[in-house]
């Protein structure tokens, strides 16, 4: 269920979705359209309901070159704003911050190393860390202001890898935009591809195949799964347990080859198609459950030997905290979330595909809100998505060949799609013309959770960067579109 | 600490033979698109005239209710119909979507495996296939370049991998080489953190603008001999995105590039196959007849000391 809801004006915006907070509704994005250079600029605000989302628009009037700013009094809606400032040079007056987040500002920028400063005092320094950074990582850029070891005051600057998705999606047919979405984020290929094709076939009406539904949740299960282990295997390298390191691996890896001899792609990449799936997977349901048991055994025993490593331990608790407080009044997203007592997981609260009929049973509460919490919630997810995915396996065996697609041939409207990634929820806005996009905006876990790494380093000192960065689990593509 | 000691040995040795021995993963790996060989249209008939030297696939009829040209099938415009009748595959575009495969499986099928000499390319226009006429003279014009600079790079090699605007797949792939089912180490390749220690430049991404500083600054800062790999579809011709406002349509814009690898990602095995061609390790196979044949067990050269490089 998804509606777009006029306001007279900006202010009347900031009302509404003040209003909507206090009853309970979770901000959810931000962005601006203008459909041509001098056409007036729309304020689009996502919020999601107990049902779905809903799209707040408010324009301002025509020539307005800035308006007053929602985030002094809306903290979650900072990073939008600044994205908003970056591609259109509107001004949200009264912004805290307006420096180039998600595009360079100008050519020359990247180059320059002038180091913006937040903290002064005797032996205050920043270390400018990245976009080139050691280790095999996505290009993003800390400067970490300290005096030596503590961290007061952390800036990102995300802007090196834009690659202009966005405006890349105008003009695109769905059938080739999906491939797109896949590409936005790639670790979270088929949560993308999702979150665009449940837009899509919210404007076409039309619904996939109840195979397709199983199948569709079969990959982003195992998707999830893939990603919390990279999680955890980034977090046992950066204490140095060699043997853990190379367990987790291992089992990651199987894990993405299952996927691979599930579909040829190593990522889900091809599967997901707006009206269902593009083929039958290439195992059949009895081997894909043998695989599973044998996967699910391993990963749960090594998990439970990481989480009594006393040494791996003591380097997650406490660390990196978020508090339940913040973590609300953002609307963290996924385990980030979860791990301070917020969880809106779009799979039980928004059920879309075979996730209607599965139910998932709410997350555990959490409230420590640190590395350790977050963690401990991955581990619960991966259990439950095995869970999950037995259950697919029986349903799939059990189930008489059926279609894998329907007809999903939508030409004009506007819809709001999601899906729960790895990394939490997933949103893509797409509005279609004639058959053809003509906007997509998509909305990655990741650019909503990133900007509280500013938060969390209370306390924690340079040896712990490591593993609040990996305890996020993360991907810049998804932030710097 | 004491638990691991003993989970460590628990699956035994998982670590690929490759290259030295065989591995079915790599060999059933899914590469990119490829046209299938002329004689496979024709009717089978002893005296077809179908092997010649490199056969392109003639275009075969459109399918009856197809309106759809053949060129067109491609999202990012991989297929080349050539005026003749002959159809190629840039697989440096080919982003294994499968759509051509699925629409036209009397014209293209996968291209099967991951390694070999064939799967990472010396010249751009090595990637397309069935390749064009001119491409085996200007291949062994770049091996014998890439031949005299590397010949100082022995038995260990350094990388130094960039970002320039991936989608962050193809970092998970790399990352893999270090777990134990690649283990690169094994191979005497090792990752550095520092541009001066670095031998190899491993790009990914379609080239953002806002990474060219950074990634030719990284380039510059590497010691000569220095090698670069274009990792992937995106970094060879910006996949998906092209030329943008904000992608230069691949790394070849911003560094000279050596090795050019297809692969939306490309599979780790792919990757390792690219360090080892780039380093001059891996010689061309002379069974294999192009880069759309089937990978067959590499042949190693013989090291500078005459000895096999790998066990």
């Amino acid at each position: 269920m998804t509606g777009t809801i006029m306001q007279p004006g900006v202010k009347a915006l900031e009302h509404e979705i003040e209003c909507r907070l206090d009853v309970g509704e979770r901000f959810a994005g931000l962005f601006a359209t203008r459909p041509t250079r001098t056409a007036p600029l729309t304020l689009s605000a996502h919020l999601a309901t107990p049902g779905g989302i809903d799209t707040l628009e408010a324009s301002l009037p025509p020539g307005a070159e800035s308006y007053p700013a929602l985030t002094p009094r809306l903290g979650a809606a900072f990073w939008y704003e600044r994205e908003i400032h970056d591609t259109f040079g509107v001004v949200p007056e009264g912004h805290p911050r307006l420096a180039p987040l998600v595009r360079p500002g100008s050519p020359e920028t990247p180059g320059d190393r002038a180091l913006p400063r937040h903290v002064t005092g005797y032996g205050m320094f920043t270390i400018p860390h990245g976009p080139v950074r050691s280790g095999v990582l996505e290009s993003i850029e800390y400067l970490v202001e300290t005096p030596g070891e503590a961290i007061p005051h952390l800036n990102m600057r995300v802007f090196y890898k834009h690659r202009g998705v966005q405006n890349r999606f105008a003009g695109m047919t769905p059938a080739d935009a999906v491939l797109l979405a896949e590409r936005t984020e790639g670790i979270a290929s088929v949560a993308h591809a999702l979150a665009f094709s449940h837009a899509v076939e919210q404007i076409a009406g039309c619904e996939p195949p109840a195979t397709a539904q199983l199948i569709r949740v079969l990959h982003a299960e195992l998707e999830r799964i893939a990603n919390h282990l990279d999680v955890a295997v980034r977090l046992a390298d950066a204490a140095g347990l060699a043997v853990a390191t190379a367990r987790l691996a291992l089992h990651k890896e199987r894990v993405v080859r299952l996927v691979s001899r599930l579909c040829g792609s190593r990522f889900g990449r091809g599967v997901v198609v707006p009206g269902g799936i593009r083929a039958a997977p290439l195992l059949p349901p009895a081997q894909l459950r043998a695989e599973l048991d044998r996967l699910a055994k391993p990963i749960a025993d090594d998990a439970a030997a990481l989480m009594a490593t006393s040494s791996f331990l003591d380097r997650l608790r406490g660390t990196g905290p978020l508090t339940p407080e913040r973590a609300r009044e953002h609307g963290a997203l996924g385990p980030i979330g979860k791990a301070a007592g917020f969880a809106d997981d779009a799979r039980p609260a928004r059920p879309y595909d075979a996730y209607r009929a599965l139910a998932v049973p709410p997350a555990k509460p959490h409230v420590a809100g640190d590395a350790l919490a977050r963690l401990r919630v991955r581990w619960e997810e991966v259990d439950q998505s095995f869970r999950l995915l037995r259950q697919v396996a029986d349903d799939l065996s059990e189930r008489a060949p059926d279609l894998y697609s329907v007809t999903c041939e939508p030409v004009s409207g506007r819809a709001v799609g999601w899906s729960e990634a790895p990394q939490g929820e997933v949103l893509y806005d797409v509005s279609l013309a004639a058959g053809h996009i003509t906007r997509c905006h998509p909305r990655s876990a990741s650019f909503h959770n990133l900007v509280l790494m500013h938060e969390v380093f209370a306390g924690d000192i340079l040896t712990d960067f490591p593993f609040i960065e990996a305890s996020f689990g993360l991907s810049v593509a998804g932030v710097a579109l | 600490m004491s638990i691991w000691v003993l989970r460590g040995l628990r699956d035994g040795v998982v670590t690929t033979r490759w290259p030295a021995r065989p591995d079915d993963y790599a060999d059933s790996w899914r590469g990119p698109a490829r046209p299938l060989p002329a004689a496979a249209l024709l009717t089978p008939h002893p005296a077809a005239p179908a092997l010649t030297p490199h056969p392109a696939a003639p275009v075969a009829p459109a399918a009856p209710g197809s309106s759809v040209s053949i060129e067109a099938l491609c999202p990012t415009g991989a297929i080349i119909a050539e005026r003749s009748g002959n159809v190629r595959v840039d697989q440096g575009r080919c982003i294994l979507c499968g759509r051509c495969v699925a629409e036209r499986p009397d014209v293209f099928a996968w291209s099967q495996g991951a390694t070999g000499p064939g799967a990472a390319a010396l010249t751009r226009d090595q990637l397309i296939v069935p390749e064009l006429p001119e491409t085996d003279a200007a291949v062994e014009a770049a091996r014998a370049r890439l031949r005299e600079r590397t010949a100082a790079l022995r038995r260990s090699v350094h990388i130094r991998h960039v970002d320039a605007g991936s989608d962050g797949s193809e970092e998970w792939e790399i990352q893999a080489l270090l777990g134990p089912v690649y283990d690169i180490h094994r191979l005497g390749v090792f990752f550095t953190a520092s541009p001066r220690h670095a031998d190899v430049l491993l790009v990914t991404g379609a080239g953002a603008r806002g990474m060219a500083v950074p990634l030719r600054t990284t380039y510059d800062g590497m010691p000569d001999p220095k090698i670069v790999i274009a990792a992937g579809t995106d970094a060879t011709s910006g996949g998906l995105l092209g030329d943008s406002d904000m992608t230069t349509g691949g790394i070849a814009a911003t560094v000279p590039v050596d090795i050019w690898l297809a692969g939306s990602p490309p599979s780790p095995f792919g990757i390792i196959n690219a360090l080892l061609v780039a380093v001059g390790k891996l010689g061309r196979d002379p069974a294999s007849s192009g880069p759309s044949a089937p990978s067959t067990p590499a042949r190693l050269t013989t090291g500078p000391r005459g000895r096999r490089w790998s066990r």
